[in-house]
């Protein structure tokens, strides 16, 4: 461990070395520690798979995961992920083939311009992985927190609860 | 945002010795309010002090019963934490209904208390506003003022507190604990809220470098017979225009014990001491629910746009004793 990392050292205003692991790899990336974890995946790392909506915690087109729960990268701090396991959309297809609910929301059309998918895809992965998709109502409100701004909520709904179900061939539940 | 520095704390004494030593310095929990006021300019902190790693993330029972929620604990952990569902469903009921899932996984209990109001003006740097900047003005008074609060105001501030969870956790009577270099404090937790008056930038007690280190509800039966209802523009992922939290037990059909706060109408979480007093030994009916609630309104102040919230209030605090009442004596 370098000594910018030890705990109580101070780190930045100005650029520090930031070491993220990110779908499994690690990174160092330059940045301020005021740089969002959304703008570090999509400026310094070319992952842009995150979306940025609204830059306030508001719509969840930036949803990752971070230690396997479901967050919004606007709100969240890059530098605050060191030593945590960071899983953008990115990271979800496994050599190549697509996760189930990738794979849902292309055979039930669950978007038309794409804006907020990325974001719903992490959100949903994760939803089943916590036990909230019981019933429609109960997905709709635990998926409130993405906003899709062209109303694809029905289909949305069915891509998730084919993958809950294990219907269309698109497999079981989140791994 | 502007430039700010960063450290990661490990244990409580260094957390707040750092922020304490520095008065351009803040801590750092899940961020959803914190890196918000940075970025809109509402707050300007130089340094974050990241208190994620702190080990003050407990929800557990206490040998006298009472709940000790840790100051780290995330706001869904504490949701479906069995042990709250069950002794506190209000508690629970008010998380779940709040924010999204995933600011939910990242918010914490302490981060919760100190959320900043969502008035417009307060996070428009080019409007005038006495919480942000003492002396400015408010333009909430004569703009848009529809979301905005009829009790607890005062010609200086009328913005309403947009925490859920604390609404409920000021109808059981909680104590937010504080730790600082001086030592422990413990704030009940209707002390801890401040009316705006004439100082509306004040909104709590705490000094700087105070830390949060728990919540703490005691231990309530009543508290097993409990809910959380919110009414809102839409249906989920939006703040109260009015809620209730309340707790009720009734005796061979009379209020036996009852506790209502207030959410989304007032400029600090509610509590409806007038309607419980009102409720007290009285029939379980409509009717006395609609007289204590309209009691509790009785001197409320609207705005042009947010008279309706008048009414509003008094129907959620009459839904709500009526959805507990139809319940049964359950506890
Ligand atoms: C889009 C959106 C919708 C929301 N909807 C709701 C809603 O419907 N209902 C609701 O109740 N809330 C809602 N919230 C607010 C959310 O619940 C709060 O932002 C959150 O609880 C704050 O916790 P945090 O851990 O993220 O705090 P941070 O943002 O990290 O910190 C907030 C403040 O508290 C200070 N602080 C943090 N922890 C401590 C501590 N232990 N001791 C002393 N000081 C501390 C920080 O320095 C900062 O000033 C919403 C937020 C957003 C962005
Ligand atoms: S209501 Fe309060 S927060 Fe809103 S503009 Fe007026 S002073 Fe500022
Ligand atoms: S961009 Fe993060 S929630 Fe909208
Ligand atoms: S598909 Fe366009 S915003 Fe959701």
């Amino acid at each position: 461990m370098v000594a910018s990392h030890l705990p109580d050292a101070v780190q930045g205003p100005g650029p520090v070395d930031v070491v993220l692991n990110v779908n499994g790899a690690t990174h160092v990336v330059r940045i301020e520690p005021r740089v969002s974890l959304l703008d570090c995946l999509r400026d310094h790392m070319n992952l842009t798979g995150a979306k940025k909506g609204c830059n306030q915690g508001a719509c969840g087109a930036c949803t990752v995961w971070v230690d396997k729960r479901r967050v919004v990268a606007c709100l969240t701090l890059a530098i605050a992920c060191e030593g945590r396991e960071i899983t953008t959309i990115e990271g979800l297809a496994e050599n190549g083939i697509l996760h189930p609910m990738q794979k849902a929301f292309l055979s039930e059309d669950a978007f038309q311009c794409g804006y907020c998918t990325p974001g719903q895809i992490m959100s949903a992965v994760a939803l089943l992985a916590e036990g909230h998709a019981g019933s429609d109502a109960e997905i709709a409100e635990w998926m409130s927190g993405n906003i899709c701004r062209c109303a694809a909520y029905p289909n949305i709904r069915t891509a998730i609860r084919d993958v809950r179900d294990g219907v269309g061939g698109v497999g079981s539940a989140a791994r | 945002m502007r430039p700010v520095s960063y450290s990661r704390v490990r244990d409580v004494a260094t957390a707040i010795a750092t922020v304490t030593a520095d008065a351009g310095a803040a801590y750092l929990a899940g961020g959803t309010t914190k890196v918000d006021m940075l970025r809109i300019y509402a707050e300007a902190s130089q340094r974050l002090v990241d208190i994620n790693d702190l080990p003050i993330d407990h929800i557990e029972v206490q040998p006298d019963g009472a709940l000790r929620i840790g100051a780290m604990a995330r706001m869904n952990d504490v949701a479906m934490a069995p042990l709250v569902m069950e002794r506190f469903p209000v508690i629970s009921e008010a998380l779940v209904l709040g924010a999204s899932a995933q600011l939910r996984n990242m918010a914490s209990m302490g981060g919760n208390m100190l959320q900043r109001t969502r008035c417009t003006y307060f996070r428009d740097a080019e409007a005038s506003c006495n919480k942000r900047e003492p002396g400015s003005g408010c333009d909430a008074l004569t703009g848009v003022n529809r979301g905005h609060a009829v009790l607890g105001t005062s010609k200086h501030c009328i913005a309403t507190h947009p925490s859920d969870v604390a609404v409920a956790l000021t109808a059981l009577d909680a104590v937010i604990h504080v730790q600082n270099t001086g030592g422990h404090h413990a704030y009940p937790i209707d002390d801890f809220f401040l009316l705006p008056g004439g100082t509306p930038q004040r909104e709590h007690p705490l000094n700087h470098g105070d830390l949060i280190t728990a919540i703490e509800v005691p231990a309530l039966p009543v508290g097993r017979n409990s809910l959380y209802l919110k009414v809102r523009d839409r249906e989920s992922y939006e703040f109260a225009l009015a809620s209730a939290a309340c707790a009720l037990r009734l005796e061979n059909g009379v209020v036996a014990e009852v506790r209502l706060a207030l959410g989304g109408v007032a400029t600090k979480p509610w509590r409806a001491r007038r309607a419980e007093r009102a409720l007290l030994g009285q029939p379980a009916t409509r009717e006395s629910f609609a007289r204590a609630a309209a009691e509790e309104m009785s001197d409320a102040v609207a705005r042009p746009m947010n008279e309706f919230k008048i009414e509003l209030a008094q129907r959620t605090m009459v839904r709500a004793l009526e959805t507990l009442a139809a319940r049964g004596d359950v506890s």
